[in-house]
């Protein structure tokens, strides 16, 4: 069980964060590329927020009591079984905003290009880090290993 | 008349205006268009730091110096010329960061290291023991042992000794100069690597007593901080007298970077200037520098080393020696090429001698005087990698101080521009923008990587020459040789020309 | 142990993913009266409106119950509920014993008693199987013209599903506003300027008196104030009930505007949860307890329920109202209380509204937290807010910035961030 910390400490407003998850989720997955050719562009999945010299990173926690998950009219929403992360199936999706209502983090965008769906982080489930992760220059985007639940995930 | 130092070559190809250059540029050269959803760049305030270069995500960016090609001048440098031009400009004197960066002789670099070959096995140091521990404090002139009934049994007693599981050091560099992130980073990984970081004369930060025992807190002529809990957390205390930047000058941290945390540190009001003045106007002589060791190890109940940093000019033999009889336990001595938050750029460059002269000299004449052995000799200014810490310690060191080479490790590039305080890599600043871009979790794990790096290094070459322990390199100078030195320079350093047998 | 749930929806599913994360053994079984594999009801109007097609009404994967081991008899009417005897009787006389028992039968639609209320053409718009009826009906009647009663979600939602099919379509409201219940004067406002620039007829301030037939199918209604409006079809959505009608009076069950329950969701008689629609529970922002019949809540209720038919304690501790809807392709959230009375001391209210784009914030808050939002137009990290009523943060110390246009978590005090953000981390 793995989560992505975040240290508002040491975030240094780069948004590479942001850029490389923008890549990770283009079609090409190739920065330049995903940057000048695509139309239209990758979303970025995380929020870098930012005030004053105050700044840090938001993506979706992948809370275990998933309140967008439980909100989740069409179903859509889902943990994934192999993985543990909450993941949105774009194609299930209408767009109806449930979960950006109850999402505490704010984590979740509103994606209105071509299908209109929940945007939102995938943990980069295809990826043995995720893309925020690996590109933060700094460590205020740390992997950091937590002791599993006492909750048995559901039965395969 | 200044032309931009630096050339902002962004290749368009590459350009995705992604703004990490210019979120990340405190000189606010690189600028975003909104409209064009351009980025370009105005390279006058560009220092060259190449933070932008670093991070850029598509290798956009190149940061070249701009060739200024005057009409060709031995004399007449494009450094020199512009030096003018700005003080013509501003009727100021010119400051700057970092050591000396003058072609002055390298001397480290004309020296050579042996190696064993046939006539003497040389040591595998994966296989075999390899001592680096080092300690710093006076030693005994003769032990005494008696035949007791459970042995030997020593009768001398010893002083204080500060213990290092390698001989090197981190220089002093003061909150203040550096980040709280900088300090704590040097901090951490001194317990790590079991080594010391040394407070320079800030004082130090509450949150960091717990490293006392990895800490030498300094007694500076403006002695900010100090105070007895200050003096009662470290595990040794240094006199400042001078540093090799800026020999003979005092210090002067601006009101700006005097922020609510440092001044607290350094116990004086917020945003104001804080002035270290040349000399300790209560040390004009060896006897008066003789007191205040005393009283120090008096405040400490004679617990703690008591070491003296001094910058090397010209007489620093005999005020070595004086040092030695002064009661010090170990000097520092920090060379030409000394590193600096801020100091009057002809000072640095102009003053002092090379760090290796000045070991070699001292050494030599302590051991003449067969005062060696009374004091420890750290030696500082511009120790570079391992092979310069081996050839030090072979010229007469017991271990060195490294301070530019520590905040490399942390991210420095050289740019020279600490004394502005926009270090882009929230090192030599106080802006809490630029600051929080040094994490120490990250930072410590650096140095404690370059502390062991090296380690490993100096082995393989201690091994390489058969020795087994650091303790039997210093002041070995038989396995030094000199190339490309005259004969006046390599009998100052007590070696032999390569190829003499 | 036997785990028996009645109904077959989203708190039916709250309840079977809470027992299968502790027990993965003992034996759940289903009822539901429907024959549909666990679909999602509010996508019945995307469903009627031709958005979404059959494929997409699944609620969960196919393979659902069989993974979690869960039998279920669909088709079958429950009879009644007899805890005395810990079983329930089938409609046809069958029984089915339980240990543990979740009532989940939802709601039902609200039926006005109106003369022509039983011709060709009326219909309710809660289940799949209304939606076919409906989709039916239009086609074979080439229905042309509707009217909705009703301008709550329901009826909001019945005359989106119309439109795309070219039916031109009159929603009657017997208040003066629509969509009355969740939002403010203002939200109905632009919400009714929505609507009529979709070409839907709004009646306010009025109702249906009567509806006319033709030969057995609906042909007009007549509104009290006298107008005729000519329907081929009418839909009342009016609101739902909770849906109580297996509960014997002499169940030991107590039964109020719905099932009462503890936050336990513990019914009044032993060893029988209630959980979704047919519930009523304690909403902490209004003071009462009452029903909110909405699908986040009633998959709460059914979560919070399935843990303790597992034996786990989990408290139900935010009964809430709130909507997330898209009007004519406006999205809107409302959550809490959104339009405290007039003249009703103790609230203050914060609000923005931009006629041209046109966006609307409204922000309601009591003793310095805040009870309640609207957002028209620009709904983006609306959680946040959701969060806060529901937490009950106190926003004094970052109340200036609520509103403004870059509000996010990093407006929050650093405490109650770090909590949130560091405390209830992510676990993957």
């Amino acid at each position: 069980m793995k989560h992505i910390h975040v240290n508002e400490e040491y975030c240094i407003g780069c948004r590479l964060c942001e850029i490389n998850c923008m890549v990770q989720h283009s079609q090409s997955k190739k920065i330049i590329k995903a940057f000048r050719e695509e139309a239209p562009r990758a979303m970025a999945r995380l929020l870098v927020e930012e005030e004053g010299p105050l700044s840090f990173a938001m993506q979706c926690r992948h809370c275990e009591d998933a309140q967008c998950v439980q909100a989740c009219m069409t179903g859509a929403m889902h943990r994934d079984e192999a993985t543990g992360a909450i993941l949105c199936d774009e194609d299930r999706c209408v767009g109806c905003w449930m979960c950006v209502m109850v999402c505490p983090f704010g984590a979740i965008q509103r994606n209105l290009v071509g299908n209109k769906a929940a945007s939102k982080c995938d943990f980069c489930y295809t990826e043995k880090t995720p893309a925020c992760v690996a590109h933060c220059p700094n460590g205020a985007l740390t992997l950091v290993e937590e002791e599993a639940s006492h909750a048995k995930s559901p039965s395969r | 008349m200044l032309t931009p130092e630096f050339r902002v070559e962004r290749d368009r190809e590459r350009c995705i205006a992604c703004q990490v250059c210019v979120r990340q540029c405190a000189n606010d050269v690189h600028v975003y268009d909104t409209d064009d959803d351009w980025v370009s760049s105005d390279e006058a305030a560009c220092v060259g730091c190449h933070r932008c270069m670093t991070l850029c995500p598509t290798h956009a960016l190149t940061i070249r110096r701009t060739p200024r090609d005057f009409r060709a001048n031995a004399n007449w440098s494009a450094d020199r010329i512009n030096g003018i031009y700005k003080q013509a400009e501003t009727g100021g004197i010119l400051l700057t960061g970092m050591g000396c960066d003058q072609p002055y002789p390298i001397y480290f670099d004309h020296l050579l290291l042996n190696a064993s070959q046939v006539t003497n096995p040389s040591i595998d140091p994966l296989r075999e023991p390899m001592e680096l521990r080092t300690y710093i404090g006076r030693k005994p002139d003769r032990v005494e042992v008696t035949l007791g009934a459970n042995g030997v049994e020593l009768q001398t007693q010893i002083g204080p000794q500060l213990k290092l599981e390698t001989p090197i050091m981190f220089s002093a560099m003061s909150y203040g100069s550096i980040s709280y992130n900088a300090c704590q980073s040097l901090a951490r990984a001194a317990e790590a690597s079991g080594i010391l970081y040394n407070t320079g004369e800030g004082g130090l930060h509450p949150s960091l007593y717990q490293y006392g025992p990895y800490t030498i807190a300094q007694v500076a002529s403006g002695r900010f901080g100090v105070h007895s809990e200050y003096l009662k957390t470290a595990a040794a205390l240094e006199i400042k007298i001078g540093q090799g930047a800026k020999p003979g000058i005092g210090g002067h941290l601006p009101g700006e970077k005097v922020t609510a945390e440092i001044s607290a540190t350094r116990m004086i009001p917020e945003g104001t200037d804080a002035l270290s003045p040349a000399p300790h106007h209560d040390i004009y002589s060896i006897e008066d520098l003789r007191q205040l060791i005393f009283a120090l190890k008096e405040a400490t109940d004679y617990q703690k080393p008591v070491g003296v940093k001094v910058a090397a000019v010209h007489h620093i033999v005999p005020i070595a020696s004086g040092i030695a009889r002064a009661g010090a336990d170990y000097i520092a001595v920090d060379g030409l090429r000394g590193g600096t938050g801020a100091a009057p750029t002809v000072i640095r460059n102009n003053v002092g001698i090379p760090i290796e002269l000045a070991i070699a000299a001292i050494d030599s004449r302590l051991r003449e005087e067969g005062i060696r052995n009374q004091i420890s000799l750290i030696a500082a200014g511009s120790i570079r990698n391992s092979g310069d810490v081996v050839k030090i310690i072979a010229l007469g060191a017991d271990a060195v101080y490294i301070g530019t080479a520590a905040l490399v490790a942390l991210g420095c590039h050289l740019c020279q521009k600490c004394y502005t305080g926009k270090c882009n890599w929230g090192i030599a600043t106080q802006d809490p923008y630029l600051t929080k871009r040094l994490n120490p979790n990250l930072g410590y794990l650096r140095l404690n990587n370059l502390i062991r790096a090296w380690s490993m290094e100096i082995k393989e070459m201690l091994g390489g020459m058969g020795i087994n322990a650091i303790e039997s390199l210093r002041g070995n100078r038989d396995h030094l040789r000199g190339v490309g030195l005259n004969a006046t320079e390599l009998d100052a350093l007590g070696v032999k020309v390569a190829g003499w047998a | 142990m036997r785990y028996v749930i009645i109904g077959n929806s989203a708190a039916a599913v709250g309840a079977i993913e809470a027992i299968r994360r502790y027990d993965l053994d003992n034996p759940i079984t289903v009822l539901s009266n429907e024959l549909h594999h666990v679909y999602s009801r509010p996508l019945i109007s995307y469903l009627l409106g031709g958005l979404v097609d059959v494929s997409r009404m699944d609620y969960r994967p196919r393979d659902f119950y069989d993974k979690l081991n869960v039998q279920t008899m669909l088709g079958v009417e429950v009879a009644r509920v007899e805890p005395e005897h810990k079983r329930l009787v089938l409609q046809g006389g069958g029984t089915l014993g339980y240990d543990r028992l979740l009532i989940a039968t939802g709601g039902k639609p609200f039926m006005p008693p109106l003369p022509g209320s039983g011709l060709e053409g009326t219909f309710t718009f809660t289940t799949w199987d209304d939606a076919t009826r409906i989709a039916h009906y239009i086609e074979t009647r080439q229905v042309k013209s509707a009217v909705v009663l009703g301008a709550g979600l329901i009826g909001l939602k019945t005359t989106e599903a119309l439109l795309p099919r070219g039916i031109r379509v009159t929603m009657v409201e017997l208040s003066d506003r629509v969509l009355s219940a969740t939002f403010d004067r203002t939200a109905s406002k632009l919400a009714e300027g929505l609507l009529r620039r979709e070409g839907v007829e709004v009646r306010l301030n009025n109702t249906v008196e009567e509806i006319l037939g033709h030969n057995g199918h609906v042909d007009h209604v007549a509104l009290r104030d006298g107008e005729r409006v000519d329907a081929d079809m009418v839909v009342f959505a009016i609101g739902v009930r909770a849906n109580t009608s297996l509960i014997p009076s002499d169940s030991g069950i107590r039964i109020e505007r719905g099932i009462c329950v503890d936050e336990f969701m513990r019914t009044t008689a032993p060893d029988v949860y209630a959980a979704g629609d047919c519930t009523e529970t304690y909403d902490f922002l209004a003071g009462v307890t009452r029903p909110i019949a909405i699908w986040p809540n009633a998959y709460r209720q059914g979560y919070v329920a399935g843990h303790g038919m597992a034996g786990v304690e989990m408290r139900y501790d935010a009964h809430l109202v709130m909507n997330s809807i898209e009007v004519c392709g406006v999205p809107t959230i409302s959550v809490g209380l959104t339009d405290p009375n007039e003249g009703e001391g103790g609230y203050e209210i914060m609000e923005r509204y931009d006629r041209t784009a046109p966006t609307y914030k409204k922000l309601v808050l009591r003793d310095q937290r805040l009870v309640g939002i609207i957002f028209v137009g620009d709904i983006d990290r609306a959680g946040i807010y959701t969060g806060l009523i529901r937490d009950q943060v106190d926003v004094s110390s970052f109340q200036s910035h609520l509103l403004s246009g870059n509000f996010g978590l990093i407006s929050l005090p650093k405490d109650y961030r770090k909590h949130l953000v560091v405390g209830t981390s992510v676990e993957v």
